[in-house]
This record gives structure tokens, C-alpha cells and sequence, in this order.
């Protein structure tokens, strides 16, 4: 699966990590982990930021994660502009890094820094392609 | 050997519909030119504009902006940073003219953002963010800075309406800027009920989008004392960079960059944050004027929202900041807003800033943001 049926609107159709988006499509949740020194990280790379070493293996992440901030977006950039007001989240994850998604069965309300939250890979539906991603939701 | 300032041009800044990118340059240009007096155009070694290129249909910005103001066939170069970009010139021609290469050097911040049609605007809007991992979920400049303001709020207790502070003294001070964008006060009531931008930001927490040029004529100490009678050096240069991604910052409570820039200029400058008497810093955002109080050392980390609450970076506080009406006022134009920064603080030290001036202001600070802190750079500046 191309890297560019990841996210909503796809930006970078191609990378060393490509199969990020298939992981996420047999729902799993994948970070990198350098071969040379073991550094994990997400979102993935290629090539590690420690060491520079270009040898890396996939790592099945929890999905545990910790709500660090958020923001409700209501002046969307082209291709967006059909679901606002959306809500962002900027989650730490346990095993190292941080992700970037949106909301999803959390209320503005109900939304509060430090919550405990889980990152579920999801699959588009509502279009003809396969797209994925992933939703912070209620642990 | 110093590097100064001779001479300081600023064109309007707004919505331009009047003129093109080379024409904005040419009005700075000119205006600096009459600044200086006693300059000929064949005595300036080397231009370097400040810009950045994807707003512009002309390609190549250089080119068409050396050509029209009659500069051939000297060097020129663009720098980009950003909304840092014409601060990347002024470091630039800082190291070109400390290096011996260069005695005199130009520096052209131009900008022109409303060339573009507003469905090319939003498209460039949604890539500001890691491509591959952000923009893809639809995330924004605004967004960015809210992700700030959120955990500010949840780490220090910071209000929404301390925020709105800072665009109200924004405002007083850009009502007195015939250069600014906004020439009117605003009040708390009416930025909080204003339509929401993204959560906690309204537009009032928010710059806009300009056109506009400034010009900055610098030089070599024997150049400099023989153009003018009121020089300015430029005494600290601090510039650093951090990672492009809040997923990968330290934490979301400062900018990494600033701090980092900060501290280089105020050693090599031999100054503390207590010394700055007026600064311009990078109000992108309300969010963002507070962060630098905090990262330049203005205050405590956690005690910008009472700092503005204090009216400490008021005329008559402890380091009164952005009384030319900063960005929020003023517009930001990206490329030019480094350079804006800089005149600002050049009429200030000069003492020409008419209504504004700190009484006798002899150093001051320019805090320059690239992006989310991408890039940033402080410059400490003095007069004789």
C-alpha cells in the first residue's frame, strides 16, 4: 500500500517507511527502531537520529498515549474545510515520541491535558480508495 | 571591527493592490537612499533580499528586485528563513562585511502575500506544518501557536485574556505607526467575541497576512560614521534552529531556538535581559509574544501572562516591546517583518520615534521567528 493513501489529504506520496500505512491498515500502530542502537521513535524514520544508521525495523507501539495539548481547528487549509470545527491532539506515547491526530470520541468539553487517551488505526470508509489513519479516543 | 546601520527605509505595509514585489523594494529602497543622503547606488557592494519565494508569482526574487532598482550588476542572493527571512539577510550582511568581503551592504525585506488567489493561499496554508505527518490531519499556523497556548494555559495558569492583553497593546501603539497595517485600539470585548481561528485564538490573537518592504543600509565602521551622524551597531547576533516538529521538541512551553539565540547574542553583545530598554519581538501569534518574554529572559518562565498583566513591556515598564504595534499591528509580511524589526528599533535608539520613543534608549533587541521556531534570531543593537 502507497504511503499516500495515509492521512486525509496526502502530501508525500513517497518514503523508506512506506509501510507504515499497510501496518496501519492490518491495524497496528508502528514506530522505527534503529538496528545499530535501539533508539525508538515515532513517527517513524528511516534513518536514525542517534546514530545515523539507515537500518531500522518496525515496532508494534500500545497505543497508550497522554494527551500533552490540543486545538480545535475553525479556519481550515484547502481540503479540509468540509469538517470544521475539527479537534487536534498532540499525544507523548510511552514507548517514546509523540503523535499528532484527531480527536475522536472526546467532547470539547470533555477534553483535558493529561487525560489518558488511545491511538486506534482507522480506515476511511466513506471514500472508494483504502485511506487510512488514526483517532485519539477515550482509554 | 563594528557593523552598523546608516541608513533605514520602511515602506507601508498592507494590502498593496498598487504595486509589484520590485515596486514595494523600490520604495524602501528609495526611502533608505534619502535616509542616508550621500550614498551613490555603485558604492553598494551587494544586495540581499529577504523573502519568501512561494508567495511571489516572479520567480527568483533577486533578479527582478536588483534590476529595478538599479543595482546591477553587484551581487545579490536571497535568503530564506521564513518569517525570518530578511533577519537571515541582516546576518548575512553582518558576516560578509565583519569578513572584509563587502564595506557596504543592502538589505531588502520585501514581501507581497495578496498576489495570490485566496483558494492558492489555504492550499499553502495547510503545508506549513511536517507534511508527511501533520498536514495531512488539516493542521495550521494558528493551530501550531494554539498548541502552545493550550499547554501554557494547563502548566502556568495563563488566561486567554492575558493573551488578548498583548493584541490590545498591539494595537495603542500601532495607532500611533502611520506605517501599520491596523491604525486602531481594540478592546478585550470585542477580540474575545470575535470569530474563533482555532481554539483558544480568535483573529484577534492572530497577525495578518501583508505586503510591504523595508530597506537597511549597512556597512563597516568607516563607512558607517562617514554615512551618518547617528550610527547603530549591531552588537550581538544570536541565530539557532530547532527541530521542525513540535512532535520532536523538548516541551511545548518555549521555543528552543529563541533561548538558544538569545543567550549567544546576549553574551557576544555583553548584555543581560535587564538592559534591553525597548524590544520588537515575533507576535505572530499573542501566544508568541508571551513565549518571548519568557525566552528572551524578560521574565520567568511561566510569568509572561503576568508580565503583561504588570504592563511591564509598556513604555515605562521594564522592557517595553513592540511599541511600533509589532506584527499584530503593523501586518506581517514575511520576508520584510525581520528588517521591520530592525528600523523599528534603529528610530528608537536614534531617538526619532516621535510619540513611541523610550526616553533615552541606547540598546535594543530584535527576536525574529522562522515558522513554528524553526529558525530564530536576536539581535542586540546600540548606539554610540
Amino acid at each position: 500500500m502507497p504511503f499516500k493513501w495515509f492521512g486525509k489529504i496526502s502530501f508525500v506520496p513517497y518514503t523508506r517507511v512506506t509501510d507504515f500505512a499497510d501496518h496501519l491498515k492490518d491495524g497496528k500502530l508502528m514506530g522505527s527502531k534503529c538496528c545499530d542502537c535501539g533508539q525508538v521513535t515515532f513517527p517513524p524514520r528511516a534513518d536514525c537520529l542517534g546514530c545515523m544508521s539507515s537500518e531500522f525495523d518496525w515496532i508494534e507501539y500500545s497505543g497508550e498515549a497522554v494527551l500533552n495539548t490540543y486545538t480545535i481547528i475553525h479556519a481550515a487549509p484547502t481540503g479540509f474545510d468540509d469538517i470544521v470545527p475539527y479537534m487536534l491532539g498532540i499525544v507523548d506515547l510511552p514507548e517514546g515520541g509523540r503523535l499528532m491526530g484527531w480527536m475522536g470520541d472526546v467532547a470539547p468539553e470533555e477534553i483535558e491535558i493529561g487525560m489518558k487517551l488511545k491511538v486506534v488505526p482507522r480506515i476511511f470508509d466513506e471514500i472508494p480508495e483504502i485511506k487510512v489513519h488514526y483517532t485519539l479516543e477515550k482509554a | 571591527m563594528k557593523v552598523g546601520i546608516a541608513g533605514i527605509g520602511h515602506g507601508k505595509f498592507g494590502r498593496r493592490s498598487d504595486a509589484t514585489v520590485q515596486e514595494l523594494a523600490f520604495e524602501a529602497f528609495r526611502l533608505a537612499m534619502e535616509d542616508v543622503g550621500d550614498l551613490d547606488r555603485k558604492d553598494i557592494d551587494a544586495s540581499i533580499i529577504g523573502s519568501v519565494p512561494e508567495y511571489h508569482k516572479q520567480r527568483s526574487l533577486p533578479g527582478v528586485v536588483v534590476e529595478y532598482l538599479g543595482l546591477n550588476s553587484q551581487p545579490a542572493w536571497l535568503t530564506e528563513a521564513a518569517c525570518g527571512s530578511s533577519s537571515a539577510s541582516i546576518r548575512s550582511a553582518y558576516m560578509a562585511i565583519k569578513s572584509g568581503l563587502h564595506d557596504v551592504v543592502a538589505v531588502l525585506g520585501v514581501q507581497k502575500m495578496t498576489e495570490l488567489e485566496t483558494p492558492e493561499l489555504l492550499a499553502l496554508m495547510g503545508r506549513v506544518g511536517d507534511v508527511q505527518w501533520e498536514s495531512i490531519f488539516g493542521s495550521t499556523f494558528p493551530g501550531y501557536y494554539a498548541f502552545y497556548a493550550n499547554r501554557h494555559m494547563y502548566e502556568f495558569g495563563t488566561t486567554h485574556e492575558q493573551m488578548l492583553k498583548v493584541a490590545v497593546k498591539n494595537h495603542h501603539y500601532g495607532s500611533m505607526n502611520p506605517k501599520a497595517m491596523f491604525q486602531k485600539e481594540i478592546t478585550i470585548e470585542r477580540a474575545m467575541a470575535a470569530p474563533k481561528v482555532a481554539d483558544p485564538f480568535t483573529v484577534f490573537d492572530c497577525c495578518a497576512n501583508a505586503d510591504g518592504a523595508v530597506c537597511l543600509i549597512m556597512g563597516n565602521e568607516e563607512k558607517v560614521r562617514q554615512l551618518t551622524d547617528t550610527p547603530v551597531w549591531l552588537e550581538g547576533v544570536g541565530s539557532a534552529t530547532a527541530a521542525m516538529s513540535l512532535l520532536r521538541r523538548p516541551d511545548l512551553v518555549s521555543i528552543p531556538s529563541a533561548k538558544d539565540a538569545a543567550e549567544q547574542a546576549y553574551k557576544q553583545a555583553n548584555v543581560t535581559p535587564d538592559d534591553i530598554q525597548v524590544a520588537d519581538v515575533h507576535d505572530c501569534f499573542t501566544i508568541a509574544e508571551i513565549l518571548a518574554y519568557e525566552d528572551l529572559g524578560f521574565c520567568a518562565k511561566g510569568d509572561g501572562g503576568k508580565f503583561i498583566d504588570e504592563e511591564q513591556s509598556y513604555i515605562g515598564g521594564k522592557n517595553p516591546v513592540n511599541i511600533d504595534g509589532g506584527l499584530k499591528a503593523k501586518g506581517h509580511p514575511v520576508g520584510a517583518t525581520g528588517a521591520s524589526q530592525t528600523y523599528e528599533i534603529v528610530s528608537q535608539l536614534r531617538g526619532d520615534a516621535g510619540e513611541r520613543q523610550v526616553d533615552g534608549a541606547e540598546i535594543g533587541l530584535t527576536h525574529n521567528v522562522g515558522g513554528i521556531g524553526q529558525y530564530t534570531f536576536v539581535h542586540i543593537y546600540r548606539r554610540d
